[in-house]
């Protein structure tokens, strides 16, 4: 059946930022669903507030709400752009829960959205576990015991009967948010306890303990004539107990017999029907006895997931693509396979490969977190590889997860046998790595399976690898033979040379010697048995490569890997584009990149894709079979972040063309001296600083600059690392934790702009002219992080004098440094002197954010020009405006606001307190938002929403101040009072407050235990519920994350309570005027293409002078 | 473990693959065919339909799950040679019994590992299924070449009198029986009759030189033919018996070569694809509904017939049921009477799977649905 013809307009709502258990995945699936929507000539509405997206580019809707993903805003876009039908099935849980208040408010049926995908029935019969478990046991399937509570006391009553340990799951949560295993009853009290309030609907789930149980996931795909196909088979290795974005997967499944898996198959496609998802894609979760082979289906989502993107990349199929198809009316036999081209998607994918996925986590952001692994999922990004065979897969992955702990250590001793064997049985990030180990040291596979609950087949695996290891290690003189039997299983040159005693291109100089290269073959959804159109590739120990010749000159994309804390997706933005870009300039586009949840490695993003990881080895030989294939014009590693640009030197040293900003010039900018001397050529000031390659030095380079000082190792993107330190003895401790500071690894030491405003640019150089592409303005002081704070475009304190003195600051900086494409500055503005900060020539996390704010895409630009292409070409293109640039933005221009999302609440101390939440010098954020209005305090309380939920507009303000704080915040917390709110606050505080007018409540400075009285202390009153607005600024001078530093159980309580909690002065300004807009009822929505017409008049006015 | 030797594959075109000696040592020849199952392997090798084949698993890892007792489709391993990439070192299942290439071995199946399957899949599929030597034996491409020159091709191959039972055997029906039926063994699968038993039918096997008498001599309420190795073209006996059989209205229900072999009865020609359908992946859409079923195949030839019109027969009226989506291939056959009623149908697919999806298993119960029509029919009639 054609698609529907009673539907012309469709509103796709996104997921918002990212976040831990949310991430990029779906602006993959998003953006898929947009084109397609477009394409069948449907008028797209999108609401997303996430800037860093290539959904939320322009041309991928018809009207581009950059608003908050809450039913009010949603409601408010309905109202005005009146779509057809609603389809929410793409957009994460986010969008599925704005969806599901939408009916629940009416508002669907008010103004006649129809909700396409899947309906409210089929959502709730998903998601709600009594509904689902019902649906289970109809279809014949099994569930684990289980009880829904709706109290804590329904839990005790309930456990009674289940047995510890139980695990609690909290109903409708993201990323299993909220839930864990309680061996206790202290522990049911703190787990069941947050997940009752976090649940939307007060309901936990507690249920028998699988720990130890084999898991799976299918993804299913159906259409409204029922046709059901499985689309992948996904097996963790990690058994049950670890949530899946967390365990390390592998597609298909390795370890089920046909019979095991087509009953798996048959109850997903019971399930599917009997919850009623009429058309899209759905991920059903199974766990396996391994003793007894008894099978339970954990669980379902009744939408596309992480799951989906990974399985999407895994077979070629795509799912989210197919999904917004068969929504539309299409069966699945009327969509054509676009890698076949000539068969259709009703079909099951079959691989003739292996892929693994590992996760990527960031622990060493919060020291203090305990470290296990649970069903509460904490990872913050993955990497996924393709072999042809799991060990290749598995080695490809974990040197794809770019630490340098991840892959496999053959080389060093391995440890004792019995202590790894015991630290092994808990989950934990590195765990597989202590496995090999636990092998090397003698455990064989059934002692290391029955510790870990890994299947005996995948330690036998394990033991392989092993195996090879010796062999190399053993050998006299290594031969062709045995080289290509380590690679058959994925050993890197790297690990080859350490189990030699050599280095890495020693071991690639004999490979090349010898013609030990890997091929290049095809992922086509079909096991060879049709043509591949797609060149969609993977690198392997084989005998024949797929690469085919080509014609046009290509331009290989070097893409920023699994997202982390720092890199995320804002880098694969920028490739995104650079691909859309070159190719639309006639390049053949080749993307390399290992991360699945992007848009960069769809396969219609670029003309090419290799799925690899982005080492120097893996690189180098993607860039010889292209080579091999015909003309490549460069590399482009400006774009991807820090992981394709610490790449650069040596593939310039391999002969490699890098193009745009060379080498030598990113050298220039990232080494303090040669930097030092480019500011000094054109006299522009940076903060005092020196480096250190001692402690000795570091303290001297301090005596001389004064207290405090900003301390950081070198080359670190997001802050790694970083400190502020305030005397000797901290900065000492700081050199001895978190460094191991030598004269290859320095450390830099800069003096510390106190009250500073921090000011990030983003820029083009061609090597003639600039344009300035953004000014932001921090709103929190220096010394958050720029990741961290949020920020305004245009500044909304600078002048224009001061606009001029950043343009002509950066050109010099750019012209210093030899800037080919994009450079990014930071500045800091104190006592009126304009310090350089540092300056980074490739993207940065901001371009996405400034392309969306001022309607001109940076990074599209950037890749022209880094292949020769000069700014004026590219305003005579129409690409880059006519005249002018950021300097000259008109007065009505609108705000923008980005706000950062934090990831708190997913990592809690051994004690199972959440960390602290202070914002320092080292990023932490996952994700972020953008509100943009005509004024910043629309602006910013929509940034707010976005990512907290709304600012209160009345009810109770607590205040607790540092003493150095208090004189700024009389006035922000006078006008809060005026505006009608009670003023709770400290004693000290509260006096400073009473002397200005302003009558508080005075709260005792204590924040454990209860007052002799019996009245709840302010962490109880928190807690209860009884504070709608927190300001606390710390008072110590550590923000190293020490626990105990002050307020630190205020803020804990603020996160525990989901209360928003202000912890700098000029936040609480910004939160002030984001308060009064609310209070004003002028907060509406605006898409960005009406936003951008304004820009549009801003060139011609200014064409025409 | 075992340790292994260097191993030779050699296709009739001259290109050769080395590799490492898997299962038993020695020489062997087939013709060379893969097959895409990411899961059952076991199955597969069982198949009596992959006689005298030399099967390619397109899936890397063969043999995770060890042998287990219950999975074969028949007495023994069918394939007569096996190409894998990487073999499983060790097996991990609760069912498992043994290790594969412990089977391998025990049964005298030579296989060759360590080879790059998919760029043998990719020839096989650019140049068509063809004759293929695997030796352990053997150095020298050329020599083995000869030898693979030698050996007689699929083309024009009667096959059927290899795999069939010699003798008549019972399938009980479980629980109480309803049906009785004739199930001509041209290479019958072990879940084929499990599927019809469980629906209480009681399958007579018969061997495949059964004459119309020895059919009707079971009082069968229908007949039915299996799955098998071969050339469609030299089944004339079994076509002649279903020609008796559908004189006298025997209700029919025929999978694979039964529909080859159906085809073949109603007046179509059959003919060799150029390299098959092998796989548990394959979209069959039923021309009457328009619903997809994804379904295993393992066919090498199919049948002619026009997809565009119903063909009148001496039987009644023929047409083409299913078709395969991928390629337009004849996935399915019915005959009708002139009241419009089922005589007889027929698929070039497994709906008993095994391995593969259970999505096609309701033909088991039209068939039931047949019987029971032919019964009421006979019963009016008497």
């Amino acid at each position: 059946m054609p698609r529907r013809t009673d539907i012309s307009s469709v509103l796709v709502i996104g997921s918002g930022p990212i976040v831990i258990g949310q991430a990029c995945e779906f602006d993959y699936s998003g953006t898929q669903a947009c084109r397609v929507l477009k394409a069948e000539g449907l008028r797209v509405i999108l609401v997303n507030s996430n800037p860093a997206t290539i959904m939320t580019d322009p041309e991928m809707a018809d009207a581009t709400y950059v608003e908050p993903i809450t039913p009010e805003f949603v409601e408010q876009v309905i109202e005005y752009e009146r779509p057809d039908a609603l389809l929410a099935t793409l957009g994460g849980q986010t969008a599925l829960n704005a969806a599901v208040a939408l009916h629940r408010s009416g508002a669907l049926e008010r103004y006649g959205v129809e909700l396409i995908g899947a309906s409210i029935e089929a959502i709730e019969r998903g998601e709600n576990r009594d509904s689902f478990k019902r649906i289970v046991d109809e279809i014949g399937g099994q569930t684990a015991r289980s009880a829904i509570c709706h109290s804590m006391q329904e839990c005790l009553e309930a456990v009674e009967k289940l047995g510890y340990p139980v695990v609690v799951r909290p109903s409708y949560t993201m990323g299993g948010a909220g839930s864990g295993m309680a061996f206790d009853e202290d522990d049911l009290h703190r787990i069941a306890g947050t997940g009752l309030a976090l649940s939307p609907s007060t309901e936990v789930l507690l249920e028998e303990s699988i720990l130890g149980w084999k898991e799976y996931e299918l993804e299913v795909m159906r259409d409204h004539a029922d046709n059901v196909v499985i689309v992948c088979s996904i097996e963790n290795v990690d058994p049950m107990g670890v949530h899946t974005g967390d365990s390390v997967t592998v597609a298909p499944a390795m370890t089920l017999t046909d019979r095991e898996y087509q009953v798996m198959r048959d109850q997903a496609i019971a399930v599917i029907r009997a919850v009623g998802v009429d058309t899209g894609g759905c991920n059903i979760q199974f766990a396996v006895d391994p003793a007894t082979g008894r099978m339970i289906i954990i669980e379902m989502n009744p939408r596309v997931s992480r799951s989906s993107a990974l399985a999407s990349k895994a077979t070629g199929f795509p799912i989210a693509k197919i999904a917004a198809k068969v929504a539309l009316g299409y069966t699945l036999d009327e969509i054509p396979n676009d890698i076949t081209g000539e068969t259709p998607a009703s079909f099951e994918p079959t691989l003739d490969y292996v892929v693994v996925k590992v996760p990527r986590f960031a622990f060493e952001k919060f020291p203090a977190a305990e470290t296990s692994l649970t069903t509460h999922m904490k990872s913050v990004g993955e990497a996924m590889a393709i072999g042809r065979n799991f060990t290749e897969a598995l080695q490809k992955a974990l040197r794809s997860a770019e630490k340098p702990e991840a892959p496999f250590e053959f080389a060093a001793e391995p440890g004792e046998m019995g202590e790894l064997l015991r630290a092994i049985a808990r989950p934990y990030d590195g765990r597989l790595r202590d496995t090999v180990d636990a092998l090397r040291a003698g455990a064989d596979v059934e002692q290391v399976s029955k510790a870990t609950g890994i299947d005996p087949w995948f330690v036998d695996q394990l033991a392989l690898l092993c195996e090879v290891a010796d062999d190399v290690r053993a050998i006299d003189h290594v031969t062709p033979e045995l080289l290509r039997h380590a690679k058959r299983h994925g050993f890197s040159d790297a690990q080859l040379a350490a189990l030699r005693g050599t280095r890495a291109d020693v071991i690639r100089g004999v490979r090349e010697a010898l013609g030990v290269r890997p091929v290049f073959k095809t992922v086509d959804t079909c096991a060879a048995e049709f043509a591949a159109r797609t060149p969609y590739h993977y690198s392997s120990y084989d005998e024949e490569t797929e690469v085919s010749a080509r014609e046009r000159p290509a331009v290989i994309i070097l893409g920023s890997g699994p997202n982390r804390i720092g890199q995320g997706i804002e880098f694969d933005y920028s490739c995104v584009h650079a691909a859309m870009a070159l190719g639309d300039a006639g390049y053949e586009t080749v993307m390399v990149n290992c991360n699945p949840e992007t848009v960069s490695t769809d396969y219609d993003t670029s003309d090419r894709l290799y799925f690899e990881p982005l080492t120097l080895e893996d690189v180098l030989e993607v860039v010889h079979a292209e080579q091999q294939a015909g003309p490549v014009a460069g590399v482009i590693v400006q774009l991807g972040g820090q992981t394709p640009l610490k790449l650069a030197r040596e593939l310039e040293q391999a002969g490699v063309p890098i193009v745009g900003t060379t080498p030598g010039a990113i050298n220039l900018a990232e080494e303090r001296g040669a930097f030092g001397r480019v500011l000094h050529a054109a006299g522009l000031p940076a903060p005092k600083h020196g480096t250190a390659s001692s402690y000795t030095e570091a303290r001297e380079i301090a005596a001389d600059i004064g207290y405090p000082v900003l301390v950081r190792p070198s080359y670190v993107l997001g802050g790694r690392g970083m400190e502020i330190v305030y005397d000797d003895a901290s900065l000492s401790e700081y050199i001895s934790r978190a460094t191991d500071a030598s004269p290859e690894h320095p450390v830099l030491v800069d003096r510390f702009l106190d009250d500073a405003v921090e000011i990030d640019v983003d820029a083009l150089y061609d090597g003639h002219e600039l344009y300035l592409g953004g000014v932001m303005e921090h709103i929190e002081e220096a010394g958050v992080h720029s990741g961290d704070s949020a920020c305004a475009l245009p500044p909304t304190t600078l002048g224009p004098e001061e606009l001029l003195r950043i343009r002509e600051s950066t050109e010099a900086i750019a012209r210093g440094v030899g800037v080919r494409g994009l450079l990014n500055v930071q500045y800091a503005l104190a006592g009126d002197v304009l310090y350089v900060l540092e300056a980074n020539p490739r993207a940065s996390r901001t371009v996405p954010f400034v392309s969306k704010a001022t309607a001109v895409p940076l990074a599209k630009a950037a890749s022209r020009l880094m292949l020769g292409s000069t700014i004026a070409e590219l305003r005579g293109e129409g690409m880059l405006p006519a005249s002018g640039d950021a300097v000259d933005l008109p007065a009505d221009a609108p705000v923008a606001v980005k706000e950062a999302v934090m990831p708190f609440n997913r990592f809690r101390m051994p004690d199972g307190r959440t960390v602290d939440t202070l914002l320092g010098p080292e990023m932490r954020s996952t994700g972020e938002v953008m509100g943009i209005d005509e004024l910043f305090g629309t602006a910013f309380a929509k940034s707010q929403v976005a990512a907290f939920g709304a600012l209160p507009v009345r009810g109770t303000v607590f205040v607790s101040l540092a003493n150095r704080d208090k004189r700024h915040m009389i006035f922000p917390v006078k006008r809060l009072a005026d505006l009608g709110f009670d003023i709770l606050a400290t004693a000290g505080t509260a006096e400073v407050l009473r002397r200005n007018g302003v009558t508080a409540d005075v709260v005792r400075k204590r924040w454990v235990g209860s007052e002799p009285d019996g009245t709840p202390t302010i962490i109880g009153r928190i807690l209860a519920g009884d504070v709608d607005l927190i300001i606390n600024t710390p008072s110590g001078t550590t923000v190293s994350g020490n626990p105990r530093a002050d307020g630190y159980e205020i803020r804990t309580a603020a996160i525990q309570a989901n209360v928003p909690c202000v912890t700098t002065v000029q936040g609480l300004a910004a939160a002030v005027q984001g308060i009064e807009a609310q209070l004003a009822g002028s907060v509406g929505v605006r898409c960005l293409q009406s936003w951008a017409r304004r820009s549009v008049i801003r060139a011609e006015r200014q064409a025409t002078p | 473990m075992t340790t292994r030797s260097p191993a030779l594959l050699v296709l009739e075109d001259g290109r050769t693959f080395r590799g490492e000696s898997y299962g038993a040592r020695g020489e062997t020849f087939g013709e060379a065919v893969f097959a895409t199952g990411m899961t059952g392997y076991q199955e597969t090798l069982t198949d009596p339909s992959y006689h005298k084949q030399v099967v390619v698993q397109t899936a890397p890892h063969i043999g995770n799950t060890g042998v287990n007792d219950d999975d074969p489709e028949s007495g023994r391993i069918w394939v007569s040679g096996y190409v894998v990439r990487d073999p499983a070192r060790r097996a991990s299942s609760w069912r498992s019994r043994r290790g594969l290439e412990e089977e391998l071995e025990a049964q005298g199946v030579v296989g060759i590992c360590e080879v790059d399957t998919r760029a043998l899949t990719r020839h096989l599929r650019e140049r068509g299924a063809m004759r293929v030597g695997v030796s352990t034996t053997e150095t020298d491409p050329q020599a083995l070449l000869r030898r693979v020159l030698d050996s007689p091709p699929m083309h024009g191959a009667d096959l059927a009198g290899d795999v069939s039972t010699s003798a008549a055997y019972v399938v009980p029906a479980q629980g109480q029986r309803r049906f009785r039926v004739a199930a001509l063994d041209l290479g019958i699968k072990t879940m084929t009759p499990r599927r019809m038993a469980e629906r209480g039918i009681e399958v007579h096997v018969l061997p495949a030189s059964s004459t119309i008498d020895d059919v009707l001599a079971v009082e069968p309420d229908g007949l039915f033919y299996s799955n098998g190795p071969g050339d469609p073209e030299t089944a004339d006996g079994p076509v002649r018996v279903l020609q008796q059989a559908l004189e006298r209205r025997l209700p029919y229900f025929g999978i694979c070569f039964g529909n080859q072999v159906f085809g073949r009865a109603l007046g179509f020609g059959t003919y060799k694809l150029d390299y098959g359908h092998r796989g548990i992946n394959q979209p069959v859409q039923d021309r009457v509904t328009g619903k997809v079923e994804v379904t295993a195949h393992n066919h090498g030839f199919a049948v002619d017939a026009p997809l565009d019109r119903p063909t009148g027969t001496p039987y009644g009226r023929a047409e083409v049921s299913h078709v395969c989506l991928n390629d337009d291939v004849v996935e399915g056959l019915t005959l009708t009477g002139d009241d419009g009623s089922l005589r007889g149908f027929s698929v070039q697919y497994h709906p008993e799977a095994a391995a593969g999806p259970h999505d096609a298993a309701y033909l088991f119960d039209r068939f039931v649905a047949l019987l029971k029509q032919a019964q009421r029919g006979d019963r009016d009639g008497s």
